[in-house]
């Protein structure tokens, strides 16, 4: 009990399937396929500058939506009785069982242009829309794929929040607003860049709900990668380097997140 | 303002199970078009039963979560007690090492471990993309998620109490089966129960890792959607949602009896 041996078997899991793989990544980053170094490949994904924008963009629309829906919503179930909380919490988690790839193909049946609400504008003579095949389809499949990370963390710092904290803010004069912006958020910091986090990570690299969604037109980050690997346009070592700048771009919005949750405010619950 | 709220959660509730919804009435619908309803039929799933693919990429599945769980679970629990064991330094190290494939994109760890599994093929040693690579990757994505659970029950648990047994006449492994393990049970419990379901639902990792032959369930449904008209995806949807909302219901009304138990037993010590 005492000895690390335990733990000897896993570090050798971890070095070959966690530390060589990433190894790899970054050799085939800055490697030609025949081996010497170069940094080509790096500074061709300067010429997908926009696909980078277009990724961190509708992740970024995606991430403030969510959070926008889920804050209230987090706070108005924090509020309610035992039994009610459990209810509406599974209520929230069971659409997350179900693999995002159906509950993305049920998007494609409302919104393409012989879908529902297409058929269903018709019938008063309006439409088609276009609504399939654009950005806005992109980020509405991030926010209803993503909404239950962000509402989850958010719900589970609140409920530690008890009532007589608010009310003794409005006793002591605050109105609404200022219980909000003095009193709720301060507290819930922890909760917002956990569920920032945990909807910004999938959606700027994703690559399916821009696929199913997006049409062609709407290329981010992840297909750019998939393309390289398992698509036409081959080239592994390419791949590799749009894969690291992701990595790259998601530590540094982590880290930027991560410095507003260690703010000393959000330790008040800790 | 309690109708508002009302509304409020209702309108989330909306959102999150329209398309839902959706699946569920167009797997009895006879047309295969989507969005246009021509008349009740179960033709779809009778259609999805004997679909051979469909079946056998379910049970593909099954054994891919039941086996990849059941080593992540081993090797995470004796990496925990290992790591537990370790100086601050090297524990640090480790465990930020372990977090990587949590905190990374999942495309990411996806293309890594492709690499990976190339490299060794180049390499000269025979390994089929397949039943194999996909069961490692889902090892490797799940080994963390055992240690994250394991690691707080084994900072919760008295040391003295292995020592105790031993002193009390237990052999070494007798102390830790007997002692050690039923005190962290509940921790490897979950991690086992988080692997399982992560590895059901994964798709991302598997699509980069996965072979022609053995697809997994979440690879077969992308195909089916890339296929534009299937109507069997909605009934398989409608089936996998039943499941789920049993499997919950259950669970749910299971804590709620326990949670009145534990209450009627605090009302009776009273």
């Amino acid at each position: 009990m005492k000895s690390k041996a335990a733990a000897f078997p896993y570090l050798v899991w971890m070095l070959i399937f966690i530390l060589v793989p990433l190894g790899l990544v970054a050799y085939y980053a800055v490697t030609t396929p025949d081996g010497t170094f170069t940094i080509d490949y790096i500074s061709q994904v300067g010429e997908y500058t926009p696909v980078l924008v277009r990724s961190v963009w509708l992740a970024f629309l995606a991430t403030v939506i969510c959070l926008v829906i889920a804050y209230p919503l987090a706070f108005i179930i924090s509020r309610h009785s035992g039994a009610g909380q459990r209810t509406m919490v599974m209520l929230i988690m069971l659409p997350m069982w179900m693999n995002f790839l159906l509950r993305t193909y049920a998007w494609m049946t409302i919104l393409e242009k012989n879908g529902l609400i297409n058929r269903f504008f018709a019938h008063f003579g309006l439409g088609p829309f276009e609504m399939i095949n654009t950005q806005g389809a992109v980020v509405l499949g991030m926010i209803y794929n993503y909404l239950p990370f962000m509402i989850l963390p958010l719900y589970s710092i609140m409920t530690k929040i008890p009532n007589s904290v608010i009310e003794a803010a409005q006793d002591l004069g605050a109105n609404a607003r200022k219980v909000l912006t003095k009193v709720l958020i301060p507290m819930t910091v922890p909760g917002i860049s956990t569920g920032v986090i945990m909807v910004f990570v999938p959606s700027v690299s994703t690559f399916i709900i821009s696929r199913m969604l997006g049409g062609g037109g709407n290329l981010l980050i992840g297909d750019l990668i998939d393309l390289q690997f398992l698509g036409n346009a081959y080239n592994p070592n390419l791949g590799a380097a749009i894969s690291l700048v992701l990595m790259v771009l998601i530590l540094l919005a982590m880290s930027i997140t991560n410095q507003f949750g260690d703010d000393e405010k959000g330790d008040l619950l800790k | 303002m309690k109708w508002l709220k009302k509304s409020y959660v209702a309108i989330v509730m909306a959102f999150l199970y329209a398309p839902i919804l959706v699946l569920i009435v167009f797997s009895f619908n006879q047309s295969k078009s989507r969005g246009a309803w021509t008349g009740f039929t179960f033709g779809w799933y009778e259609k999805l039963f004997h679909n051979q693919m469909i079946i056998q990429s379910l049970m593909n599945t099954l054994l891919v979560a039941v086996i990849s769980s059941v080593v992540a679970t081993v090797l995470g629990t004796l990496a925990a007690i290992g790591i537990r064991n370790m100086k601050k330094m090297s524990r640090t190290l480790v465990m930020n090492v372990t977090y990587l494939p949590i905190i990374n994109p999942e495309i990411v760890t996806g293309v890594s471990l492709m690499l990976l599994f190339v490299f060794v093929k180049s390499a000269g040693i025979r390994l089929d993309f397949g039943f194999t690579t996909v069961i490692l990757a889902h090892i490797t994505f799940n080994v963390p998620y055992v240690i994250l659970n394991v690691m707080p029950k084994l900072r919760q648990m008295d040391i003295s109490v292995f020592e105790a047994a031993q002193d009390l006449g237990c052999s070494p492994s007798q102390a830790f089966f007997k002692v050690v393990i039923p005190e962290i049970m509940p921790g490897i419990v979950a991690g086992f129960l988080m692997s399982f379901t992560y590895s059901l639902d994964d798709f991302i990792i598997s699509y980069f890792v996965t072979g022609p032959t053995s697809q997994t369930l979440p690879i077969t449904i992308y195909s089916m959607t890339r296929r534009k008209v299937s109507p069997e995806i909605n009934a398989l949807s409608t089936i996998i949602f039943v499941v789920v909302l049993t499997v919950l219901l259950l669970v749910n009304v299971g804590d709620a009896r326990r949670e009145r138990e534990l209450r009627m037993k605090a009302r009776d010590r009273v």
